[in-house]
């Protein structure tokens, strides 16, 4: 059976992007296999694993959960869009300073989720900073170093790092 | 895994969308914010032919706030709900319910709406639609038609939306004045599913105590309402027997025992919680008379 394509233009780290893809294509999927953008990392498929979070004009939310139909007309940022190696955003700078990942296959959930959490909460306790992670699933670092890493990015963000 | 294949269409108006829901009858299913929808499809748990994706209809993205309740568009996320000062002030147990839904990333796209037409036994929001004596306003090509929070959740999964119908709003009336409300809940990981919570709410009046009622999730196939006032009729709130309310709910119900839980221990969750739940309640009704 052919499935039927439907055309979806979406804007995914500041550029935008046509693509052809059955309804049922995850943006999980769409972002990977479409567009190369491996940065985004499936784990669970259904929700409870984070690893896959990406932001939503802003928002971070899963991207395993979205159709990329339904996020036609929206802006999607990935880990790629967060910085680079040569010019790291805070919190990736504060995860590498706090060594807040060990295999590392959850880190880009945990760095969007951490993103729009500093952004809108630059000044957490640790209990807050535990709570914003706990939707997103580690099995390496124990979530010490990670939520030492939250607070770090917090710390670079009132300070102003962004720019680095 | 992957969603099986299905016929897609994203309406750009309300009537567009009961027109599509219309013509798929039983075979059609209205996506909002999937939370709950996904993941089914993900694991080949459902199977519609034709979603009909209501994302477009952003003139149901809204909160109507009064005096007398909130009233929650079908496109309204829950964060949007949680952090929406009116809505707080009129019914607070919304943002305090809402805090208890699953995880911030998840709320961020799921909507409150959809929680509750997906009647899970376990979604904190439909125990907040009962304990509040809501109304579900229903739509479908044949006309609007409002039904009761009573006669809404008829089973797991299961409410009174008819093929063909979407649940375009909620409304979540105020309490009376003197009215002090929580939401408790016992889960194995902040953010998972409770093995038993209830939203608790009771009124004061002169210092006495005139009403204790709770509504819980994950012990009863659809949201239980309780009204527990009769052991502390009349008593001061400090003074008042709450584990008596505790041991009453607790004989009133008839939990499921799964792999997280057995029986008797969310029996015991049910008498323990509800003589928290009530006395936090009863301690707020004084700071939130009205």
């Amino acid at each position: 059976m052919t499935e039927q394509q439907h055309e979806v233009d979406v804007v995914v780290n500041g550029v935008p992007h046509h693509l052809s893809v059955p309804a049922r294509r995850l943006l999980s999927d769409a972002l990977r296999h479409d567009l190369g953008l491996t940065g985004t990392h499936v784990g669970c498929e259904h929700g409870v694993c984070g690893a896959c979070t990406v932001l939503l004009d802003g928002r971070p939310v899963r991207s395993c959960l979205l159709l990329a139909v339904t996020a036609a007309g929206h802006e999607v940022t990935t880990v790629e869009g967060l910085g680079t190696a040569e010019d790291m955003h805070p919190v990736q700078r504060a995860f590498r300073e706090c060594h807040g990942l060990q295999c590392g296959f959850c880190t880009p959930g945990f760095l969007t989720t951490v993103a729009a959490f500093v952004a809108e909460a630059p000044d957490p306790t640790e209990a807050e900073a535990r709570e914003a992670i706990s939707g997103n699933l580690c099995r390496c670092t124990g979530y010490q170093n990670i939520v030492a890493s939250v607070l770090r990015a917090a710390e670079l963000t009132r300070e102003g790092g962004a720019t680095s | 895994m992957k969603p099986p294949p299905f016929a897609w269409t994203a309406p750009q108006s309300l009537d567009e969308a009961l027109a599509a829901l219309g013509e798929a009858g039983d075979q059609g299913k209205v996506l909002a914010g999937g939370q709950s929808l996904i993941p089914l499809l993900n694991m080949r748990l459902a199977a519609p032919a034709r979603i009909v994706d209501i994302n477009r209809l952003t003139e149901l993205a809204y909160l109507r706030t009064s005096a007398d309740g909130v009233r929650v568009g079908a496109l309204a996320r829950h964060t949007d709900v949680e952090l929406d000062d009116a809505a707080y002030s009129v019914q607070p147990l919304l943002r305090r319910a809402l805090r208890l839904v699953a995880h911030p990333v998840i709320r961020n796209r799921g909507t409150t709406v959809g929680s509750i037409a997906h009647a899970d036994p376990s979604g904190e929001m439909t125990a907040v639609l009962a304990l509040t004596g809501g109304t579900a306003h229903v739509a479908s090509a044949a006309g609007p038609r409002e039904v009761a929070a009573s006669d809404f959740f008829i089973g797991p999964l299961e409410s009174a939306l008819q093929p063909g119908e979407l649940l375009e709003a909620v409304t979540f009336p105020a309490f009376a004045p003197g009215t002090g409300s929580t939401f408790v809940e016992v889960a194995r990981r902040h953010g998972d599913y409770a093995v038993c919570g209830l939203a608790a709410a009771v009124r004061v009046s002169d210092g006495l105590v005139t009403s204790a009622r709770t509504a819980y999730v994950s012990v009863a196939p659809t949201p239980l309402v309780l009204d527990l006032t009769e052991p502390v009729r009349g008593a001061t709130a400090p003074d008042a027997d709450w584990t008596a309310c505790g041991a009453v709910a607790a004989e009133q119900t008839e939990p499921e025992p799964d792999i997280h839980a057995s029986a008797d221990y969310r029996r015991h969750l049910v008498l323990v919680l509800t003589a928290r739940a009530l006395a936090e309640a009863a301690a707020r009704a004084g700071a939130e008379a009205a």
